[in-house]
């Protein structure tokens, strides 16, 4: 459905979410692009892939820049994070609906989720955030620091020789490429299929790049969300305008070529993995 | 052919009676002189009744060695010394045993391939020429230093590999060689030709032990020129097992070619000789390849450590002895040579780490089972997920359509007010 359809909106993400969320976007498609020839060295594709950059060793740099724009990200959430805890005291990060802990609710949303594809039950009340939300939230979140990590000790060996044994290398580079592995595929399948392929969002959710959510897609696939916001006379506060054409001509466009770019190496992958 | 030695010696001794001019006492016409052949040969347009051209080039044949020695027609037209005048159109061929030892000829793969009658195989004047013979110090021979490459390649170029002679287009990957520029882009006189590894008169096929080519040879023809390297070699592991006759032992050629031998500070080179390493070390070549070095050198760049930058090339040893730059004594100095500043710890990164080597690698090990769970469990998990909501969601949005179709108004009784609802649905 267009935007002009449904004149209602509910606020979802701000612009802070929003330009973490690109930043994020961009230096992910960057290090999988720079990443997965050496990952994938053998392939015939990564040849000229490993060349589209300039070679490796402005492949590498641009790995690293991406790499440092992405801590960046990671910081600054964090940073967030603890300002939204200290400061404004606010701790609904911690627990409830508006938090991205794991809680028994997110279980049993899954298994009646499970029941709903197989016809067997209705569509669970979903709150602000979904099981499979906090999963993509966690996976990045533990790709972090087990990619971040390993990928620190790759590009400092010298440096954290002196604190770490010499096998910690050779352990450091296998999880670096398979966690990168788990992460670029979980994001350009998984993920895209979340925000994208599914025929509810097809060809693509905005709400990434907009900011806000057509109050429809609140009604059908946050219930939960709905009745707490009403019950707790949020909602008003939170309606929205819809965007502006600009906003999302600029978002549909950036989530295209991402789409496309984020297939592209999943297909890349996929030949590698086959042949 | 063979030439027995009593018939070789009747033929001496005619040619020394034509060298000393007319024989005394006997009865036997006198032998022509070259003016008398040349009556008829000299004439550019005399051919057989075939039709190719029997002209003989009385300058050329001046100039030529054996010009240079007045030798007579006859000295190797050896029939034709007591031949009738016009003589048969069928002649005995020109005999050049008749002065020169042609043993290491008839031994040779060449010779053996005259005397079973092959076709074609190459005689003395296939490489020599015939009447304009010039001794392979003079620039202008066929066997001269810089030309012999060509000669050769009469037979063994281009139409070698059409004809299905041993190694093909042998000329083409010469020319393309440090040796055939050398030689022939930049007639450098030092740099080897073809006869300088397989020998001249004497050429034997590499799989006979006399052959210069030979397995067991190959070290020793390469070291004529290359004595340095010939001794680390014969002083690593490889030239060890050589010596000792081991079968499996990289000689020279195995690692750089036979006749397509690169620079060795070529990028491609160094990436593509470690694939050569890898022919016999196969587990080592599949563990390099799971490091930084091995996957940016399979990419085609040799800016990282190839095997021999830290085996070393021609004097590689084995890790266990203390000389080895990969001994545990010498790493950390290897390793320093591109990481400077590095401490025992970082040496002590297994280069040929194995994941599936638990006694080698244990927590590499288990690591790696840990990580193919968790992608095949990932996966596996959201594979069904997305698999069973995409199916799901299909049914959904279609039901959505047909019950919309259902609940919308017809066209005819839309609204006034308002466009009727299927304009506004393409937007």
């Amino acid at each position: 459905m267009s935007p002009h359809e449904d004149a209602r909106y509910v606020q979802r993400f701000d612009r802070y979410h929003r330009i973490t969320h690109g930043l994020l976007m961009l230096s992910f498609l960057g290090l999988a692009a720079t990443g997965l020839p050496l990952r994938f060295s053998g392939a015939p594709w990564a040849y000229y892939l490993s060349r589209v950059f300039g070679g490796f060793e402005t492949a590498g740099t641009v790995h690293r820049a991406c790499a440092v724009v992405l801590i960046i990200v990671f910081i600054a959430h964090i940073g967030r994070l603890v300002r939204r805890a200290v400061v404004e005291k606010d701790y609904s990060m911690f627990w409830g609906p508006a938090s991205m802990v794991p809680q028994p609710g997110d279980l049993r949303e899954m298994a009646q989720h499970f029941r709903y594809f197989v016809g067997r039950g209705p569509r669970p009340k979903f709150d602000h955030f979904t099981y499979w939300e906090k999963f993509d939230y966690w996976a990045v979140f533990w790709g972090m620091f087990v990619i971040g990590g390993s990928g620190l000790m790759l590009w400092f060996p010298r440096f954290f020789a002196h604190v770490v044994p010499g096998w910690a290398f050779n352990v450091a580079m296998l999880v670096h490429g398979e966690e990168a592995l788990l992460a670029v595929g979980f994001i350009f399948t998984v993920h895209f299929f979340n925000g994208h392929i599914r025929p509810e969002k097809f060809p693509m959710d905005l709400v990434i790049f907009t900011g806000r959510l057509p109050r429809h897609e609140l009604e059908e696939e946050r219930q939960g969300e709905l009745a707490r916001l009403t019950a707790e006379g949020r909602l008003g506060a939170l309606e929205a305008s819809p965007p502006k054409p600009f906003v999302v001509t600029v978002g549909r466009s950036i989530g295209t070529l991402a789409v496309v770019i984020g297939l592209s190496l999943v297909a890349l992958i996929v030949y590698a993995v086959v042949f | 052919m063979t030439w027995p030695h009593a018939r070789r010696a009747f033929v001496l001794g005619l040619f020394l009676s034509v060298a000393s001019g007319p024989v005394h006492g006997q009865d036997a016409p006198p032998a022509p002189t070259n003016d008398d052949c040349l009556m008829c040969h000299g004439d550019t347009s005399a051919q057989r009744a075939s039709g190719s051209s029997v002209f003989v080039d009385a300058a050329r044949f001046a100039e030529s060695v054996h010009g240079q020695l007045e030798l007579a027609c006859t000295a190797c037209h050896l029939d034709l010394a007591a031949a009738e005048f016009p003589h048969a159109e069928q002649l005995m061929p020109a005999r050049c045993d008749a002065c020169h030892d042609a043993s290491a000829f008839e031994a040779s793969v060449h010779g053996r391939a005259v005397a079973a009658g092959m076709v074609p195989a190459p005689t003395c004047w296939s490489c020599h020429g015939s009447h304009d013979i010039l001794p392979s110090s003079d620039p202008r021979s066929r066997t001269y230093r810089l030309n012999v490459m060509r000669t050769c390649a009469q037979c063994h170029g281009a139409s070698g590999a059409e004809q299905g002679r041993p190694g093909g287009n042998v000329a083409a990957l010469f020319e393309d060689s440090i040796h055939g520029r050398a030689l022939l882009r930049s007639g450098l006189t030092v740099a080897p030709s073809c006869v300088s590894c397989h020998g001249a008169h004497d050429i034997a096929p590499p799989n006979e032990a006399a052959s210069k080519v030979n397995r067991a040879n190959v070290a020793a023809t390469c070291g004529a020129c290359h004595e340095g390297i010939k001794r680390q070699y014969l002083g690593g592991t490889h030239g060890a097992l050589v010596q000792n006759g081991d079968p499996r032992a990289p000689v020279c050629v195995d690692c750089h070619s036979a006749h397509h031998i690169q620079r060795a500070d070529v990028e491609q080179w160094q990436v593509d000789v470690i694939r050569e390493c890898g022919n016999c070390h196969t587990d080592k070549l599949r563990t390099y390849r799971d490091t930084f070095h091995g996957k940016v050198t399979e990419l085609g760049f040799a800016r990282v450590a190839t095997c021999a930058n830290c085996h070393g090339a021609h004097e590689v040893l084995p890790a266990s002895n203390p000389a080895s730059p990969v001994s545990p004594e010498g790493r950390l100095r290897t390793c320093q040579k591109c990481h400077a500043g590095v401490n025992a710890s970082f040496a002590a990164y297994d280069p040929h780490a194995d994941t599936h080597d638990r006694t080698r690698n244990p927590l590499l090990f288990f690591t790696a089972r840990f990580m193919e769970v968790l992608l095949v469990g990932v996966f596996s998990f959201f594979g069904i997920h997305s698999g069973l909501w995409f199916a799901r969601s299909w049914r959904e949005v279609r039901r959505h359509h047909a019950a919309a179709a259902v609940t919308e108004p017809p066209p005819a009784a839309a609204p006034a007010e308002g466009p009727p609802a299927d304009e506004e649905r393409p937007r």
